[in-house]
């Protein structure tokens, strides 16, 4: 496939979104999170297409002042090369060790999938692209909230970059950590959503994710992943085995 | 009283029976799911930010979590070393919030179709004006002194399921279905960031997210003192009679 012209994509990317709301009320089954026959995940999935079809997809969080800024602890997988804390994967561990050590100068990060034109974004690219900055509270499921100060690229403008098809649905993100997650169109081109370098005026610290982290502002915490290193748009919708949240036995969506 | 005049008119009315059934098996869900998920976390703030490196309102000895914080040394985010910090969680902290949170919010809907429900049935039928809503001289500080020397005379007398109520059942029940239990719904939606993304009026009239938490806890204890009372007056006035009430109607 040859590069589309960036407005053609946009226009794709529109399209995509008003279309995955009929998607959503027809409950058409490979756009939906898989139930296994829980009710749990019955419930989840109410809730999800409760806030879909009740609030506007367009919303934007609370933004605050710099003065606002908290204490925010690192939480989770603070190092994926420590395989004391956390998850951990000895290999891509060690990977992670060895791009921290130079820098993340060899760092990139893969944009593939259902797009037309599969990208790797160093981290000079991505400071280069447009950018956003954003003092937003973190919701964590545990209950304790922290408001933080992010810089990063809106995801919308990586995902145009690489030209996600008209057919994309999710935005699936995969860890150093071996954590992956994904999100439905609403929030991956939303305006808020960010993949973040900076956190308070700061490079990214490595607890907090460096050097890359996800923002999905308008979900709870842990749906903003840390340590990313792929980027994989689908179609359909993909559960990612014992890396993804539902067979872990997690809620998939989570505004609320 | 006009309720007890009308033949009839005893008992619980349907919808009543049919909305207690569904909120109170809803309330029971939230409860124990509601504990579970406070287990993760069991400190209270007030304002928009409370976590770890912030100190508390107040902690609740509950579960593994009280007082287990393990991190590494702070570091401050700006040059002033007075300002907001940072620090890693080296100890991962009890957590069964997978299925408590779902759990929570599948007993969630349960409960706000069981309230609004009986809010609209209430209002409709002029049951929250007649039957609940305490008269003028009803609130007289002789009437509310008899009710409560009543309410502590044992043994005490078996009474009729259903309305007539006396001056402490409506207060009491007026509170909880007016007042606490739309509050519980209203300061749970206040902790949903894609609710507050689209009403952030929420987080301004609770004064944060986590006041909200906090105050959402605040009813969670008055509700259980209210359940356990309730329990204890069905058991002291013929509890088989009360549950038949509650079941069919008289």
């Amino acid at each position: 496939m040859t590069d589309e012209p960036a407005g053609l994509s946009r226009r794709a990317l529109i399209g995509g979104l008003a279309s995955s709301g009929g998607l959503i009320l027809s409950g058409c089954s490979d756009q939906q999170p898989p139930t296994y026959g829980s009710i749990l995940r019955m419930g989840d999935n109410l809730t999800y297409n409760a806030q879909r079809f009740l609030l506007s997809r367009s919303a934007l969080v609370t933004e605050y002042d710099r003065s606002q800024i908290s204490s925010m602890p690192a939480i989770g997988t603070i190092d994926p090369s420590r395989p004391d804390v956390g998850l951990h994967d000895p290999q891509a561990g060690a990977a992670y060790a060895a791009l921290r050590h130079g820098d993340f100068a060899d760092w990139r990060l893969k944009v593939e999938g259902s797009v037309t034109n599969p990208k790797s974004f160093s981290l000079a690219e991505l400071r280069r692209m447009q950018s956003r900055t954003q003092i937003t509270r973190h919701t964590c499921e545990q209950g304790w909230t922290a408001i933080a100060e992010w810089t990063g690229v809106p995801l919308r403008a990586v995902l145009a970059a690489a030209g996600a098809r008209p057919s994309a649905r999710f935005v699936q993100f995969h860890t150093f950590d071996l954590m992956a997650d994904g999100i439905d169109m609403v929030d991956a081109l939303h305006p808020q959503t960010i993949l973040a370098y900076g956190m308070n005026g700061r490079e990214l610290p490595i607890g907090h994710g460096a050097p890359l982290r996800l923002r999905v502002e308008r979900q709870i915490g842990f749906k903003s992943l840390k340590f990313l290193r792929r980027i994989v748009v689908t179609d359909k919708f993909d559960d990612l085995g014992r890396s993804g949240p539902i067979l872990n036995g997690w809620a998939w969506y989570n505004g609320i | 009283m006009e309720a007890e005049a009308k033949p009839g008119s005893r008992g619980h009315r349907l919808w009543v029976r049919l909305t207690h059934w569904l909120i109170s098996g809803a309330v029971l869900v939230l409860i124990y799911s509601g504990v579970t998920i406070l287990m993760a976390h069991p400190r209270f703030y007030w304002g928009d930010a409370g976590n770890d490196l912030i100190k508390p309102l107040f902690e609740v000895p509950l579960g593994p979590n009280y007082h287990n914080i393990g991190f590494s040394p702070e570091t401050p985010f700006f040059a002033s070393p007075d300002g907001p910090v940072t620090a890693n969680l080296l100890v991962a902290p009890w957590n069964q919030n997978s299925w408590a949170r779902s759990l929570h919010f599948l007993a969630a809907w349960c409960f706000v179709t069981g309230l609004f429900a009986y809010l609209g049935f209430a209002f409709a039928t002029g049951h929250a004006r007649r039957i609940l809503c305490p008269r003028r001289d009803e609130l007289g500080r002789r009437n509310l002194w008899e009710d409560v020397r009543a309410h502590l005379r044992l043994p005490m007398p078996a009474a009729e399921p259903g309305p007539p109520y006396t001056i402490l059942q409506k207060l009491a029940y007026t509170l909880v279905v007016f007042v606490a239990l739309p509050l519980m719904f209203l300061t749970g939606l206040t902790m949903s960031p894609a609710i507050t993304a689209n009403y952030p009026i929420l987080i301004a009239i609770f004064g944060g997210a986590q006041s909200a938490r906090t105050i959402h806890f605040f009813v969670f204890v008055f509700l259980a003192i209210f359940l356990l009372i309730h329990l204890v007056m069905i058991l002291l006035t013929g509890p088989l009679r009360q549950l038949r009430g509650m079941f069919l109607g008289k």
